[in-house]
């Protein structure tokens, strides 16, 4: 291989990136030395074991992602704002929205969830870590090699250039030539082994780990999300897995099981990739459920409505996303019979997401409502998602749906589901945890500006891609021509995507300001909220409790508040907690490396990278560490320290 | 409450789309019975929905006007409510109607479309082969032994059956103004039904991403009037030149191509991927010299087809 086919070349735009990343790689190492904070660094975040910082580096690696996918949509919207518009030529624009989908789904959302999850769960649980806490950041870091790996392939080798769902015979090797597939089929395989590392432990957590008293029935609705997203993760991530590694086979040795020739199936690609694909749209979307349960019920200070009800739709919900999977190709030709069962059971869901709206709005029915920026979220949530979901609703219908598939109309039916879904809900359940975890809050004002600009630019953004597609254009198009009349809503999309990114500039400039200059007045429990997590401080000391509270009903915390009965009694015992390890990071960079080799097919470093991964684990299977004991001085030290520093202000 | 407003403004902004305009938007300007069946669909689809998004905005616009903290007394506590029974089995129940009722017509319009219909019962259909390769459309016809590249022209006011594969990616075969969509695939044959009431031109287009030249695969759809289909017909058969298979194989690895017309077509010595030569019954490179006597059955297949029109 040459060096002009190992970098991309040929694009400003890509030697502009490939400048910022060496500049970036330097900076951060020339920094991190002149500070004097490497030590820092690595015991107090790369070799961490604790939940909270775990969840803080998913949260801050997820912004990270998301102004790359961000800049990839900018990008899309630009090149077809006006008709045959030249800022990018087709392969390029290929890449990008394949960067786009794949950046934004796995490496956006599903990290800021389990980011969130792992932030709260355990504290809303009353527990002081996860099950295994070394693997979680197995998986944090497995997450990031996989996310490292798939975003140098923009300037190493090529991106990839299939869509983010890579059918197959497109995604072969026949049809996508470049590295760009391999970067995908391993990059996702790495980050994927994490996700699914990360859905077992939360499972375990949430079964073996709640505080005494707390019955699976009176447990947070945040908790019933992730609990129920952790089963889907645990059954759906397997098929990726497999899927991918016959996609590498395929790719990189030979085999035939996607290609046209030999008797390969294109279509059993398409049936595995949507039999884990769709599933996965639910473990984006159950925990945000979660998040706005939490949210509006705090805000309305009210307890939330139909608990059951909202567990039981949560509960028909993950059963029925194993059973939809073919509407996302009900164009390939199965019979009325195939797409009418398929049908139905899609059009099920409308079901339990309807009881959980309404459950939601009587909620808010005689309850206090309060617009904090977490709030107006939530209730801006409510009317948007249902667009999204009555258009799901309307492509749900086979026949309908062999005009509305693969044009704008598509696009704009699963950007309504997943960003006033999923996006809106991180951004809130960011603002609601934030000052838990840094013990301040972020500026109210500078919030609500983002929420408009973010809510109001949504909809300018995405509406007009519904009348798109009724008109007939198809996604995925580089370019089109004026005589389409596709122009003018174009541009007007254009306009929206800029309101989008000044909305999320806002977003960081004021997590920036609050850092500054927000009050450190955080009592713990800032918002008056319900459930455990509110009852440590802020910020949460290592052993998050230092006595474990008593549970005896739902939203214990708030009724303790009331009544004044405190959740906690007795005297301080040592706290037994795990050590922080290096082997994790350790792990991830091999992974990184392994992987990277992979995409090229250099067998002969990828085998030595392989075995250092191996190595990391047989060091771990003879390694002996009983983890440490917090001394009784210890926590009574810490816990006066935040209790004096909340009466001192 | 601007949120409400921006939703309302934007609800009636499509209410206006719809309703009609001088240039209504494609779907919902059908030109054969297939596609007036899911543009009926989905404006009924769409009026069920508007009612669902009609209940809840304004259930929604309530409670925000009623319920907002401003607007409540100071020691207003909001009472403790677990839920109700009944309200609960109501919002379950009216959705699980909404469900079936949606149920229904899917299947009834599914069915239909995926048919000939019932306007042109009594006419056999016209069988055309679309196939795709990178990135154009071949049509091949069967009946009247040519071929076409990029457009393809047929009788009005007569069922259509088109027969889809592909050389390469999984393509998308979409006439919106007569039809839905269907995919063609290397290692099957899938088809799709359509008729065109009116003699016009129609836009065609390949719809599933299938790699870079993906965004100009399109093609022209001609209904014609049956005289002049005929006409054509036999202008092609006397004036164009025949289909080898090394022209066609030239055709394949040509990424663009203009309009191309033949007086044979590449059925006989590359037949479709259906019956014996379908994708998942043989597994080797044998496959190719089964091939060869296949063509013969298609032919007397077309011979059948060619009675029946007379």
């Amino acid at each position: 291989m040459k060096w002009d086919e190992f970098f991309v070349t040929g694009e400003p735009m890509i030697y502009a990136a490939m400048v910022s990343i060496v500049v970036v790689s330097l900076a951060i190492p020339i920094a991190l030395t002149y500070l004097k904070k490497w030590n820092w660094l690595w015991k107090n975040w790369l070799t961490t074991v604790d939940h909270k910082k775990i969840g803080v580096m998913y949260i801050l690696a997820a912004l990270l992602m998301l102004f790359r996918g961000g800049v990839d949509a900018l990008l899309m919207r630009a090149q077809t704002a006006i008709p045959d518009n030249g800022l990018l030529d087709g392969q390029h624009y290929n890449e990008i929205f394949t960067t786009h989908g794949v950046i934004m789904i796995l490496f956006m959302a599903m990290p800021f969830i389990i980011g969130l999850m792992n932030v709260v769960i355990p504290l809303q649980i009353g527990a002081r870590d996860v099950a295994f806490p070394r693997l979680n950041a197995v998986s944090f870091w497995l997450f990031f090699a996989g996310a490292m790996l798939f975003n140098i392939s923009f300037v190493i080798g090529g991106s990839p250039d299939a869509g983010w769902s890579a059918y197959f015979p497109l995604a072969s090797l026949e049809f996508s030539p470049t590295v760009g597939n391999n970067y995908y089929s391993l990059a996702l395989q790495i980050a994927g082994i994490g996700t699914l590392l990360t859905g077992i432990n939360f499972l375990v957590t949430i079964i073996k780990m709640r505080a005494p008293g707390m019955t699976l029935m009176k447990m947070p609705m945040f908790t019933w999300s992730v609990l129920i997203t952790n089963v889907i993760i645990v059954f759906a991530f397997p098929v990726l897995t497999v899927a991918l590694a016959l996609m590498t086979l395929d790719r990189q040795f030979g085999t035939q099981f996607f290609a046209m020739q030999s008797g390969g199936m294109d279509m059993l690609w398409a049936n595995l990739f949507w039999v884990w694909g769709h599933p996965e749209v639910y473990i984006v979307i159950l925990p945000a459920f979660g998040i706005y349960s939490e949210i509006i019920s705090a805000f309305a200070r009210k307890n939330l409505y139909g608990y059951k009800s909202m567990v039981v739709s949560m509960v028909a919900i993950s059963l029925l996303s194993f059973v939809v999977w073919a509407h996302h190709f009900y164009t390939m030709g199965h019979g009325v019979m195939v797409n009418s069962v398929f049908s139905i059971t899609t059009m099920a869901i409308a079901i339990p997401t309807g009881v959980k709206i309404f459950n939601w709005l009587f909620t808010l029915r005689k309850g206090k409502i309060s617009f904090t920026t977490p709030m107006m979220y939530a209730l801006a949530f409510i009317p948007i998602f249902t667009i999204g979901g009555v258009t799901g609703v309307m492509l749900a219908m086979a026949s309908a749906d062999y005009q509305y598939h693969n044009t704008m109309f598509l696009v704009a039916h699963f950007h309504y589901v997943l960003i006033p879904g999923t996006v809106f809900a991180v951004i809130a359940g960011f603002h609601f945890w934030f000052p838990k975890v840094f013990g301040f809050m972020l500026n109210e004002k500078l919030g609500k500006l983002s929420f408009w600009f973010i809510t109001i630019s949504f909809n300018v953004t995405f509406f007009p891609l519904f009348i798109l597609g009724l008109n007939g254009m198809t996604r995925r198009m580089y370019t089109y021509s004026e005589s389409t009349g596709y122009g003018p809503l174009n541009m007007l999309s254009m306009v929206g995507a800029v309101g989008l990114a000044i909305g999320f500039i806002l977003l960081v400039y004021n997590i920036y300001w609050s850092i500054r200059y927000s009050p450190r007045d955080n009592d713990g429990d800032p918002w008056d909220a319900r459930s455990l997590e509110w009852s440590t401080h802020s910020p949460v000391p290592e052993y998050n409790f230092a006595l474990i509270p008593t549970v005896n009903k739902l939203d214990a915390h708030w009724f303790a508040k009331k009544e004044g009965k405190p959740l906690t009694s007795g005297t301080y015992e040592p706290i037994h907690m795990p050590n922080n390890s290096g082997l994790p990071v350790i792990m991830g960079a091999a992974f990184f490396f392994w992987g990277f080799f992979m995409v090229f097919s250099w067998w002969t470093p990828a085998i030595v990278f392989g075995v250092v991964i191996l190595g990391t684990l047989a060091y771990r299977s003879f390694e002996k560490d009983h983890g440490r004991y917090i001394s009784i001085k210890e926590i009574e030290r810490t816990e006066n320290a935040l209790r004096g520093e909340q009466h001192e202000n | 409450m601007k949120k409400k407003w921006i939703a309302l403004a934007l609800f009636s902004v499509t209410a206006i789309l719809l309703a009609g305009c001088d240039n209504p938007l494609l779907i919902f300007d059908p030109k054969g019975p297939q596609a007036r069946e899911i543009s009926s669909t989905i404006l009924f689809s769409i009026a069920m929905m508007a009612g669902i998004l009609f209940v809840v905005y304004v259930l929604y616009t309530v409670v925000l006007v009623k319920y907002r903290a401003s607007k409540l007394d100071d020691d207003y506590e909001p009472p403790h409510e677990e839920g109700n029974k009944w309200l609960e089995i109501i919002w379950t129940a009216i959705p699980v109607v909404i469900v079936v009722i949606l149920s229904v017509v899917t299947v009834s319009s599914t069915s239909t479309v995926e048919q000939k219909s019932v306007v042109y019962a009594d006419q056999e259909p016209l069988v055309i082969y679309a196939s795709s390769s990178n990135w154009k459309w071949h049509f091949s016809y069967p009946e009247e032994g040519i071929e076409t590249v990029n457009y393809v022209n047929f009788p009005a006011n007569r069922p259509i059956e088109f027969r889809l594969y592909s050389y390469g990616p999984i393509t998308s075969f979409w006439i919106p103004q007569l039809a839905g969509q269907k995919y063609a695939m290397s290692d099957m044959v899938t088809s799709i039904h359509m008729s065109a009431d009116v003699p016009g031109s129609f836009m065609g287009k390949n719809s599933n991403f299938s790699g870079e030249g993906f965004a100009k695969m399109e093609f022209e759809a001609q209904s014609l009037s049956d005289e002049d289909y005929k006409e054509w017909v036999h202008d092609v058969k006397t004036t164009a030149p025949k289909l080898t298979e090394d022209e066609f194989d030239k055709l394949l690895k040509a990424e663009h191509l203009g309009r191309k017309t033949y007086s044979s077509n590449h059925l006989e010595f590359k037949p479709a991927p259906e019956g014996e030569h379908s994708g998942h019954h043989h597994g080797g490179s044998d496959s190719e010299d089964a091939q060869q006597h296949e063509g013969h059955e298609d032919m007397n297949m077309d011979g059948m087809d060619m009675s029946h029109d007379e």
